[in-house]
């Protein structure tokens, strides 16, 4: 991927924000507050004290589609707010979208009538425990496990091979929960209601995405780097 | 009325032949003179007949088989060439099928199973209904059923099961298990 047009540290926050207004919602999860004013990306860091690298990594991956760290670049990247990061990122889906999505999605099933919304309420609940478990699993094993592995300390077993990898059916299921919204259920007097819902599940179903990129192609090639190099180590 | 099909089989055993012949309809299919083997004109005789369907037993491939398998659609695209399997047969070449026949199949389905390929041939693109095998695997795959499981229960290839997964999802646009559950419960296919 070549750098041209990607962000920069020279790039004006307010530019950033301007081409991806998204990631409005991502900057709490750095500890970034708006009002930023003129400053580049790279004094803002400086302020929060983030490493500048490791916050346009999250911009770019968020803003665009085809960019991916290459090995040496991700080699190179301070990937210390990488776990804090991520967490963050967990609390702010379980305390905050899902949550939003089910007062919405509450509002539709009182409007659909009993059959509809029992339906759609059942599939709802049994997707927040699926999120759920995979975050806990996430924080149990793979989390811990990385930090051990960047202060330097042995690991017990590769983790890298048994990553769990169900992000796709996490986005899947969200994206198949709007089909069936907006196919299947008769919607008159409340279609603002739902239009409301579909929106704030597909906003999440995008933010879900781009999670599911940086724990692929950052903290799993990270692991494995790491893993790699006290293999060489040994 | 819709016109009846024009079936070709090539098949070695008289008994097996003769056995089609029997649980398909004259009402609706039309039996071209069967086929023992594949003559040298295969292409030629397509051409000629006109089948919607050709039953082919892939033992009479010729080796490449996949390769004359080729020439064989290409003498007529629109003719669904179905496997028919009473053998281990590679899956590779199989998949090459427009669908496959198992000799165990139950006789009762025979013609819907015919009837199906040749629907989805000329209402792939545009058709958003589910075909009745579709259902019976929608509804199984929303009762927690494995492929393989749907396999066995519908006495089909596992392959066949994905395919006709891909058509649910394509036709749906729903992926996850999950998410067919609900379209089932919400078409009243299963109970909730």
């Amino acid at each position: 991927m070549k750098k041209h047009g990607l962000f920069t540290g020279r790039t004006k926050m307010a530019d950033v924000v301007a081409t991806n207004h998204t990631l409005i919602l991502a900057m709490p999860r750095l500890g970034i507050a708006l009002g930023f004013g003129e400053r580049s990306v790279q004094e803002v860091c400086r302020a929060y004290g983030l490493p500048v690298d490791f916050v346009l990594l999250i911009f770019n991956v968020y803003t665009f589609d085809d960019y991916l760290p290459e090995g040496d670049e991700l080699a190179a990247t301070d990937l210390g707010p990488l776990v804090p990061y991520l967490e963050a990122s967990h609390r702010y889906y379980l305390t905050e979208r899902l949550p939003h999505i089910e007062r919405h999605l509450l509002h539709v099933a009182g409007s659909a009538g009993e059959r509809y919304g029992s339906i759609l309420k059942s599939f709802f609940e049994d997707y927040r425990k699926e999120v759920v478990e995979h975050f806990e699993s996430e924080e149990r094993d793979v989390f811990p496990y990385l930090e051990e592995l960047m202060r330097g300390r042995r690991g017990e077993k590769p983790l890298s091979e048994h990553f769990a990898d169900n992000h796709t059916d996490l986005v899947d299921k969200l994206k198949d929960l709007t089909q069936i919204l907006y196919k299947y259920i008769p919607c008159e007097g409340f279609a603002e209601e739902l239009n409301e819902l579909v929106f704030a599940i597909l906003q999440l179903s995008a933010d879900l995405e781009k999670h599911a990129v940086i724990e692929e192609k950052v903290l799993l090639p990270c692991i494995q780097q790491l893993e790699r190099r006290e293999g060489d180590e040994a | 009325m819709k016109p009846k099909m024009q079936v070709l089989v090539a098949e070695p055993s008289d008994i097996i032949r003769e056995g089609l012949r029997a649980l398909l309809d004259e009402d609706e299919f039309v039996m071209q003179a069967p086929l023992r083997d594949l003559p040298v004109d295969m292409a030629q005789r397509i051409g000629r007949q006109q089948p919607d369907i050709l039953i082919l037993n892939p033992t009479l491939l010729n080796t490449p088989p996949r390769m004359q398998l080729v020439s064989i659609q290409q003498a007529r695209t629109s003719m669904a060439v179905v496997a028919l399997v009473y053998e281990y047969i590679d899956p590779a070449l199989l998949s090459q099928f427009k669908t496959v026949l198992d000799i165990r199949e139950k006789g009762s389905r025979v013609a819907q199973l015919l009837r199906e390929c040749c629907q989805n041939e000329s209402e792939e693109e545009d058709s958003y209904e589910l075909s009745e095998r579709e259902t019976e695997v929608l509804v199984l795959l929303a009762k927690g059923c494995s492929s393989k499981e749907i396999a066995d229960k519908l006495n089909i290839s596992v392959h066949t099961v994905n395919t006709h997964r891909k058509n649910i999802t394509r036709k749906t646009g729903i992926k996850s298990v999950a998410g067919l559950a609900v379209y089932a419960m919400l078409h009243n296919l299963v109970v909730g």
